[in-house]
């Protein structure tokens, strides 16, 4: 055992010495999450607001005024172009100066303030499938507001001093979430995408490597053992993901406002326990891999339908039968619901019970066949 | 088991999918001794030192290592002996010190004597004031010798060498050999493979290996007397003409250039007049024929040769 514990830590040593000199493996340490958190935190993840809008008001009415500052107050919308007819509005849709355009024809003051229909015609630029979705419902939601309000105010006018208000009251009220921002998906979601591919290809290419030049063959003929040789191997990466994660969720807190709601201690040994998976899977890589170039092929195709099935970008609950229970054969896919349970509601262990058994069921299962399979392979 | 015998392999064989790498392959290294294994690419050298090893298992046949079975006691094995590959295989990013330390952790130097140890390694590697210089910086006759430094860290008694030579400049190799010389004075013994045949003089007894079988196994001298025939060197313009003339000779078993003459193989000295006239009929001046003692090389050649001829008839049959 004494002799045991000292072949492994000169591994650990070793493993360490690859990863602090080589400025790939260096790169992929440090650059990865933080350039992951910047691209889908700035770039990916732009919530829809201040959408520049063009405004063409011919009714100069109180009541096409009263909309429109409806409109702005919404938060959406910004009024950036004031144009004079229609076909400004297109040529500026055309442009991509504004990515939505409202006209009012000359007649909608006085059709309202007659008991008519007031017209409104709303332009929105549907090239980004998600952000025409959610400005077109905050127009409806805004034209109806307004709506409501102007048959209101007719209905007391008209009645003798009634005060009429609706028969039904809806009040929504997001829970966890309040401001629906898209970064408080996006981040705890990350925390398990980073465990999941940079713990895959690192320890992937620290085995493959030794493949590759030729000192895999020369450690098997040291009194190394199988398991000193895998621990020695994974351990380092261990303290580069957890590291990392406390990188992830500290610049998410800084830098986003996503705050940790639950137990950090809590995070982190469920993170631990999750990371046998990626561990496992970047043994079972490099078993099957003769050269790096085939590991990395190997990963891509690990990982991209993982990412897709788990529901890190799209949720599931949109997904086709097929696709969505293919989601549970993944660790990752119980993982990502227990960051954000952890991260966004603050769940604690036995709310998050029915995510945690198979979690660590299928890390454990997966961590054990791909070391059993790679023993196999040197014994 | 004999108790002096380092290593013995019986009837060793390993198959790829169809293909037989190493055919019923059978020796003994005597303690202290230096064995040469012989043999072009793919001949099966690799293949045999792999599984004397313990990194390959036989198809089938056996071998023991100082005395334990590489099957059943392959750990026992392990300690006991040093491996050095045809890559050199050392850690680039890793200074020479590092390199050396780490073999000696895993191969668990005791702390007594790791400092002094590591100290003496250096020394014979001649690597002194180069301990911080990274791997990936040295030359091709410096990585060799921190390999062999790397690869007998913990005294084996037992030396695997795969082509240590390979890629290395000749005065380099005979540095090298002479280091391999050393340690077999010191009761080491040594198995390497080369395809150099000048490096197979340097050893004790040799096994030449073609097409995955042992073809000849003795010491050198043996060798060269037990082959059969008389070899002739033969001087002369258009060596090339030449060649094929005395191939179509009945007198003549074998011809091979060697240099800028030919060596040619006899049954005995009295064809040489037969040699003489052919060339001059031929047109060719033979300015020089006189008997020679034969490399190792031409002993490869000639048991080449009889091995085909043999296969061939075999095949004919």
């Amino acid at each position: 055992m004494g002799q045991g514990f000292r072949r492994m830590a000169t591994i650990v040593h070793k493993e360490w010495l690859h990863i602090i000199r080589d400025p790939r493996t260096l790169a992929l340490v440090i650059v990865m999450p933080v350039m992951m958190l910047m691209l889908l935190g700035y770039a990916v993840a732009n919530d829809v607001e201040d959408l520049p809008l063009a405004v063409a008001d011919l009714s100069r009415t109180d009541a096409s005024r009263t909309l429109l500052e409806k409109f702005s107050a919404s938060g959406f919308y910004l009024v950036t172009h004031v144009a004079q007819n229609e076909d400004e509005i297109l040529q500026l849709l055309d442009a991509g100066i504004v990515k939505a355009g409202i006209y009012i024809p000359e007649d909608f003051g006085r059709n309202i303030s007659t008991g008519g229909v007031g017209t409104v015609q709303f332009y929105i630029d549907g090239s980004n499938p998600t952000v025409a979705q959610t400005a077109q419902l905050a127009a409806e939601t805004v034209s109806q507001a307004t709506s409501q309000q102007i048959l209101i105010q007719r209905l007391e006018r008209s009645g003798a001093g009634l005060t009429i208000s609706l028969p039904i009251d809806t009040h929504i009220l997001y829970l966890y979430n309040p401001d629906m921002r898209r970064m408080n998906f996006i981040i705890p979601g990350l925390v398990a995408v980073i465990l999941q591919v940079q713990t895959l290809l690192l320890t992937a290419f620290a085995i493959v490597r030794e493949r590759e030049q030729g000192t895999f063959e020369q450690l098997i003929v040291t009194p190394l053992r199988s398991w000193e040789l895998i621990l020695g191997k994974i351990l380092p990466f261990v303290l580069v993901a957890l590291l990392n994660v406390a990188m992830t969720v500290g610049a998410g807190a800084l830098l986003f406002g996503v705050k940790v709601a639950g137990s950090i201690a809590l995070l982190a040994g469920l993170s631990l326990v999750f990371l046998l998976s990626s561990l496992g899977l970047g043994v079972l890589i490099s078993t099957i891999s003769r050269t790096q170039m085939q590991a990395i092929y190997m990963a891509s195709f690990i990982m991209l339908p993982s990412f897709l099935l788990a529901g890190f970008l799209i949720p599931r609950d949109n997904m086709p039968l097929l696709a969505y229970y293919a989601g549970y054969l993944l660790p990752v896919t119980y993982f990502l619901e227990i960051v954000r349970g952890i991260i966004l509601k603050g769940a604690g262990l036995i709310t998050l019970w029915p995510w945690i058994w198979p979690m660590v069921f299928f890390s454990v299962v997966v961590f054990i066949l791909s070391v059993l399979l790679f023993r196999k392979q040197i014994g | 088991m004999s108790k002096e015998n380092a290593v013995e392999a019986v009837q060793l064989t390993r198959l790829f999918g169809d293909f037989t790498a190493v055919d019923q392959v059978s020796f003994e290294i005597p303690r202290g001794e230096i064995f040469g294994l012989l043999g072009p690419n793919g001949a099966g050298k690799t293949t045999t030192i792999r599984m004397l090893c313990g990194i390959l298992k036989p198809t089938s046949g056996e071998a023991r290592v100082m005395g334990f079975d590489v099957a059943r006691h392959a750990e026992d094995v392990k300690q006991r002996i040093g491996y050095m590959s045809q890559k050199f295989a050392l850690y680039n990013d890793l200074t020479v010190y590092e390199n050396l330390d780490f073999y000696a952790n895993l191969y668990g130097v005791k702390r007594e004597t790791f400092k002094p140890r590591l100290t003496e390694l250096i020394d014979m590697a001649g690597l002194q004031g180069h301990e911080r210089q990274l791997t990936a910086d040295l030359s091709g006759a410096w990585r060799q010798r921190l390999a062999l430094a790397c690869a007998i860290v913990h005294e084996p008694p037992m030396l695997f060498l795969d082509e240590p030579t390979a890629g290395v400049d000749p005065i380099s190799r005979r540095e090298f050999w002479e280091m391999i010389y050393t340690l077999a004075g010191q009761g080491v013994s040594v198995l390497a493979t080369t395809h150099y045949m000048d490096e197979a003089e340097f050893c004790n007894v040799i096994g030449m290996m073609y097409n995955a079988r042992l073809i000849a196994l003795n010491d050198p001298d043996s060798l060269k007397e037990a082959m059969e025939g008389v070899l002739l060197e033969v001087d002369c313009d258009q060596p090339g003409n030449a060649e094929s003339v005395l191939q179509a000779l009945p007198e003549v078993t074998d011809v091979a250039a060697h240099g800028v003459s030919l060596h040619v193989l006899v049954d005995a000295e009295t064809a040489e007049p037969a040699i003489r006239q052919a060339l001059v009929q031929n047109g060719i001046n033979p300015r020089r024929i006189e008997r020679v003692l034969p490399s190792l090389e031409d002993v490869f050649v000639s048991l080449v040769n009889k091995e085909n001829r043999l296969r061939l008839r075999a095949e004919i049959e």
